[in-house]
């Protein structure tokens, strides 16, 4: 039999030491900071760029997440650059070269009241506009795209329509992590594990490199990309953000037949669940309350999420957990990512993206590679600059968000 | 959960109450002086500290009254209770 399995494979990139200089250094070796990297190299042309990761690549937010890709927010701002993420997601898989099983099952954002009726059905007249396909299913039609949903009237929150957007799914994130990983090493990228920054290093208010655990190195920009730890870098760069960090819980059940034909996400009463390929359940809700950076939450959010799944999806009642974890998620006042310029010469940052990160990869990695190669802003990204916390010019996206904030 | 001491009910679980950010956040005397940048950050930015960090919490399942709380945001460890409008406590092994 050993000689029918396959080859295991060769690393998917080098380990370098890290030279003393770079043109780009991008701090954070998760999803955003790889897409940027590969960006840079692809669109830009500029390959002299370290990763630098402080553990090992893509192992916080990017091993945390539940992979649920989608681009039906509300505004205009939004959808440009998620609605640029999805038609990224739909190609990468060719250019990349990697099959990270990005499966385009749809997904279902469920109504529970006549507010969330009315605000559901604005939002896909929203979408469609900006070419962002949505469409609102009544009850009886959300049943038949996922049959195991209970649409009954006698539960506490009745299911009573739902959004569909069809070209919505989910990715294997560890594959879609190495994917990039391996593409930005073959175009020249370093990445650099086990390497964490400990200081910004500048030259009056321009930014000339970092001082890591692995030495300083001079770098011609820096890009932060530490999702939960963007306010700890912004801090040694002397500045601020509008960051709040919270813990983010989510879980698996154990391995199941395929049941769940889609992903759902209830808003009202606070869960997401989605079957990965593998068969587990997976399943998310909202962060805990207070302020953390301990990748661990509590077990009443748990609760709560497995109490609004049961009522949602009966047959789930005797599915065993079978693990819990926790990230720390960046939040915004309103919801959306910062990709931005800083108050600091040639330092960038990209944050905020909350609970939501992981479906932003690609438009994140495309838009902050633009930002950094240009010093000036991609088109999309242009209204996620922090100045709109001053202008007040804000992109509440609390309700297409789908957890709370 | 975390378990917190209400200065008035002693301690119940995080259940029992809601959460209120930073601590110690004046509202601007003279708000109408303020630029937008001035505005903006009162509005929208607070620290964000990893470490020992000022918090508010109500007990709105009880007395339902604010009150302070020094507390690791590494750890979840609470380190001190304290009421409104008392000084924020000096921890030991506090730099200043």
């Amino acid at each position: 039999m050993a000689d029918l399995l396959p080859e295991h494979p060769d690393f998917l990139w080098r380990n370098p030491e890290p030279k003393s200089s770079y043109d780009v250094v991008i701090i954070g070796g998760g999803g955003h900071g790889l897409a940027t990297a590969y960006y840079l190299a692809k669109n830009h042309g500029i390959t002299n760029v370290a990763v630098l990761e402080r553990g090992w690549l893509a192992g916080g937010n990017m091993a945390r997440n539940t992979t649920i890709i989608r681009s039906n927010y509300l505004w205009d701002e939004s959808a440009a650059i998620y609605e640029h993420s999805l038609k990224q997601w739909e190609v990468l898989p060719d250019e990349l070269d990697y099959d990270f099983l990005f499966s385009q099952r749809g997904v279902l954002n469920l109504a529970h009241t006549l507010q969330d009726v009315r605000d559901s059905v604005r939002r896909c007249e929203a979408n469609r506009l900006n070419g962002v396909d949505a469409e609102w299913l009544d009850a009886d039609q959300v049943k038949e795209v996922c049959p195991i949903i209970n649409t009954s009237d006698d539960i506490r929150y009745p299911v009573l329509g739902a959004t569909y957007q069809p070209r919505a799914g989910i990715a294997k994130h560890d594959h879609v992590a190495w994917a990039f990983a391996r593409k930005a090493d073959e175009l020249g990228v370093d990445l650099i594990q086990d390497c964490e920054v400990t200081g910004i290093v500048k030259d009056g208010n321009r930014v000339v490199g970092v001082q890591t655990s692995r030495g300083t190195i001079s770098a011609g920009k820096v890009a932060l990309c530490a999702a939960g730890h963007s306010s700890v870098l912004a801090e040694m760069a002397g500045f601020d953000l509008p960051i709040q960090s919270h813990p983010l819980q989510a879980l698996v059940s154990e391995l199941h037949q395929p049941v769940h034909p889609t992903v759902v996400m209830s808003n009202h009463v606070h869960v997401y669940v989605s079957q990965a390929h593998k068969g587990e359940l997976v399943m998310g809700a909202g962060v805990d309350a207070y302020n953390g950076y301990g990748q661990r939450g509590g077990f009443h959010v748990i609760e709560e999420q497995m109490a609004a799944a049961v009522e949602l999806f009966p047959i789930f009642a005797r599915a065993h957990l079978l693990r819990t974890w926790g990230g720390i998620v960046d939040v915004t006042p309103d919801a959306s990512p910062v990709v931005s310029k800083t108050p600091i010469d040639q330092l960038y940052v990209n944050c905020g993206w909350g609970t939501g990160g992981f479906k932003g990869t690609p438009g994140a990695g495309w838009t902050m590679a633009h930002t950094i190669a240009h010093d000036e802003p991609h088109e999309y990204n242009a209204p996620f600059a922090l100045e709109r916390f001053s202008t007040g010019a804000l992109i509440d996206e609390h309700g297409a968000a789908a957890v709370a904030h | 959960m975390i378990l917190i001491s209400c200065p008035d009910c002693g301690a119940r679980d995080e259940t029992e109450f809601h959460y209120g950010g930073q601590a110690h956040v004046p509202y601007p005397e003279d708000p109408s002086t303020l630029s937008d940048e001035e505005w903006g950050r009162y509005l929208f930015y607070r620290e964000n500290t990893k470490g020992i960090f000022a918090e508010r919490w109500v007990h709105s399942s009880g007395c339902r009254k604010w009150f302070n709380v020094l507390r690791d945001t590494v750890t979840y460890r609470i380190a001190a209770v304290y009421r409104n409008g008392e000084p924020r406590p000096t921890l030991d092994g506090d730099s200043q």
